[in-house]
């Protein structure tokens, strides 16, 4: 690999990617991105929204590997680098349309083009199995182990899935939204305050 | 192995166990001289001066060569992702500026600027330039105690000294600032929580005039010493290639040739509008690292110098009193509390202010609902929130994509096949805070 280098500190320099295409908006990219995976991958994508700024592609869950392989290796996409993967679970959320409540995010980077995208999943609290993408991405294997921990998605194929924040022995998944956090009221000065469950809450 | 979660010490049925606890290093010797397998498992960590915290690797060894090497976290989980899902918006910032405690100006900027892209509002730019100056002298505190507590791990004990008298500089600066050496809470979505005190100016300039020398001198120390060169040359290689398929970003991705830096790639704060350099080297190791780190403490006094000359008089929260913090906070000798006209005015003048004002410390301002996912360049990597709001008053979902969790993973590919003695200057060229792993 090449590197240019500052004359006198012979240190490399930053330079700027020649790839980013200037005269495309940010949501004409996001749609050229979203009609790209549409095109190769028909009847994948459940939903493709763009939202302050963001695109976000809803995809069948047994064919994610299919879509993330795609977005990483064709050379108009190129997003070499899994950010991040992160549970979400939305029960009594406004927007969630059926009973696939438990969501695995997955924040996508591309190094060459730097955009962003984000591909997301959801599955049931029955049946919540999701194909892993360590294979494609092996930096997903802490973030899904995390996932696995705190909102009980199973990643089939990962290679080890076991907890990684809570203890071993832990029963649950903590960060579901059913989960009971346990606290008790308390008094303080003369007031009994509820515990955070209880508290009100302007929804 | 045995499969009981609660066996105690020596309770396993396929391996020899020796407990070393302070006992004659002889015996522990004797111990492992009569085993029938050359292969030992040793635990390093969690409690070990040289893991930054409760880092714990379980590291397979065949005399002193490193066979794998297993990182095991959660040792400081406190569940703050959760925690934010139970306090209103405002309320967000003082959890997450806990979780890696030594970039808490990043943590804070990062959700706020996340909260900020989900209210679609504009900071004012007094307060985009004054996170700008808290990040950049909080990237040379981080670097410096980086460089302090490495320095300590491989022997070179007075940059521990220096590394941490020099932070110390910076801790008053932000003492001055927001009241706290750490875990500030200063910056809050919309702005700012108070502007800077008077003589704030004075002061960073004067650590300005400082610092560069001093950061001469660390490099006079270190680089041309032979010990530390080989401890750091050929240490804990990872390329560019290793660094992508594992998600590595940050400091340990330039030193493997990439000058990715979200401050120039995908720059917020208006960081395009500052002239500084993303220093790059193509080693790949300890090394590398170092030297990055020390020239980019070098950048960050650029941009704390120009963030300065750019401050002008201006607003530090947006208008908007549906958001905009109702209290006006003051900085007094014993930190920073309510302003005592502030809260005249409330008791005494107007019960309109009195209601607006309880209404917005009680329930807080609501979040239309969507998800947002805000990077920024940490000194640690990319430390991502990905944001999700439900339309109520508190977050729905806030996770953290910390730096020092995704990079501690390339542990085993820079530490197997060497030796055990390197671990430590591998795992310490990480610079994994474990607040921010274990969060």
């Amino acid at each position: 690999m090449t590197v240019s280098r500052d004359a006198t500190s012979g240190m490399p320099r930053h330079t700027t990617s020649p790839r980013v295409r200037e005269d495309e908006s940010p949501a004409e990219a996001y749609t050229r991105i979203a009609d790209l995976v549409r095109e190769r991958l028909p009847d994948v994508v459940e939903n493709a929204v763009q939202d302050r700024g963001e695109l976000t592609l809803h995809v069948d869950r047994d064919r994610l590997l299919d879509v993330l392989t795609l977005l990483r290796d064709h050379h108009d996409l190129r997003f070499e680098l899994l950010s991040s993967v992160s549970g979400v679970d939305y029960l009594n959320h406004p927007g969630l349309a059926d009973d696939r409540r438990l969501h695995s995010v997955y924040h996508l980077t591309s190094l060459t083009f730097r955009r962003r995208i984000r591909v997301e999943v959801a599955v049931t609290v029955e049946d919540p199995h999701v194909p892993s993408a360590v294979s494609v991405y092996p930096t997903a294997d802490w973030h899904e182990r995390e996932t696995w921990d705190f909102f009980g998605i199973v990643y089939d194929g990962h290679p080890g899935l076991t907890r990684i924040e809570m203890p071993d022995d832990w029963e649950g998944h903590p960060q579901r939204k059913d989960y009971p956090l346990g606290g008790i009221p308390v008094e303080y000065k003369g007031a009994e305050i509820p515990p955070p469950e209880d508290r009100r809450a302007w929804a | 192995m045995s499969h009981d979660l609660y066996a105690g010490p020596g309770e396993t049925t396929d391996a020899k166990v020796i407990n070393v606890g302070g006992q004659d290093w002889d015996e522990v010797i004797a111990a492992t001289q009569d085993g029938t397998d050359d292969r030992m498992t040793v635990n390093m960590g969690p409690q070990h001066p040289s893991t930054h915290g409760v880092l714990r690797l379980v590291l397979e060894l065949e005399g002193e060569t490193v066979i794998s090497c297993k990182p095991v976290i959660g040792y400081l989980h406190t569940g703050i992702e959760k925690t934010t899902e139970y306090r209103n918006w405002v309320q967000g910032v003082t959890l997450v500026t806990r979780m890696d405690y030594l970039s808490n100006m990043f943590n804070e900027t990062a959700y706020c600027l996340a909260v900020e892209k989900l209210l679609g509002i504009e900071v004012p730019e007094r307060a985009t330039v004054i996170r700008v100056l808290m990040m950049e002298l909080e990237r040379i505190a981080s670097h410096l105690v980086w460089l302090a507590t490495t320095g300590l791990e491989l022997g070179a004990l007075s940059i521990m000294l220096y590394g941490w008298r020099e932070r110390e500089l910076i801790l008053d600066i932000k003492e001055m600032v927001s009241g706290l050496r750490m875990n500030n809470a200063y910056v809050r979505p919309g702005g700012l929580a108070v502007d800077l005190a008077p003589g704030t100016e004075q002061k960073i300039r004067s650590s300005l005039e400082l610092m560069p020398g001093r950061l001469d001198e660390y490099e006079d120390l270190l680089t041309g010493n032979p010990i530390w060169q080989k401890r750091t040359q050929g240490v804990g290689y990872l390329d560019l290639t290793g660094c992508v398929a594992l998600g590595v970003t940050g400091p340990i991705m330039r030193s493997a040739g990439y000058a990715w830096d979200l401050r120039k790639t995908e720059p917020y704060c208006g960081y395009e509008t500052y002239d500084f350099d993303v220093p790059v080297r193509d080693d790949c190791d300890v090394w590398a690292r170092y030297k990055v780190r020390m020239d980019e403490m070098r950048e960050s006094l650029k941009i704390v110098a120009q963030a300065l000359d750019r401050l002008r008089p201006g607003p530090v929260m947006v208008a908007d009193r549906k958001i905009a913090w109702p209290a006006q906070l003051a900085l007094g000798g014993d930190g920073l509390g309510n302003s005592l006209d502030h809260v005249k005015h409330i008791m005494a003048d107007s019960m309109e202010a009195l209601i607006h004002h309880f209404k917005l410390v009680t329930e807080g301002f609501r979040v239309p609902a969507g998800q947002v996912y805000v990077p920024v360049e940490s000194p640690r990597g990319e430390l991502g929130y990905h944001v999700v709001a439900d339309g109520s008053n508190r977050p729905f979902r806030v996770h953290v994509r910390d730096a020092s969790f995704v990079n501690l993973q390339a542990a085993p590919a820079m530490t197997e096949g060497g030796l055990i003695a390197d671990v430590i200057a591998a795992v310490a060229s990480i610079d994994p805070v474990m607040g921010g792993v274990d969060r």
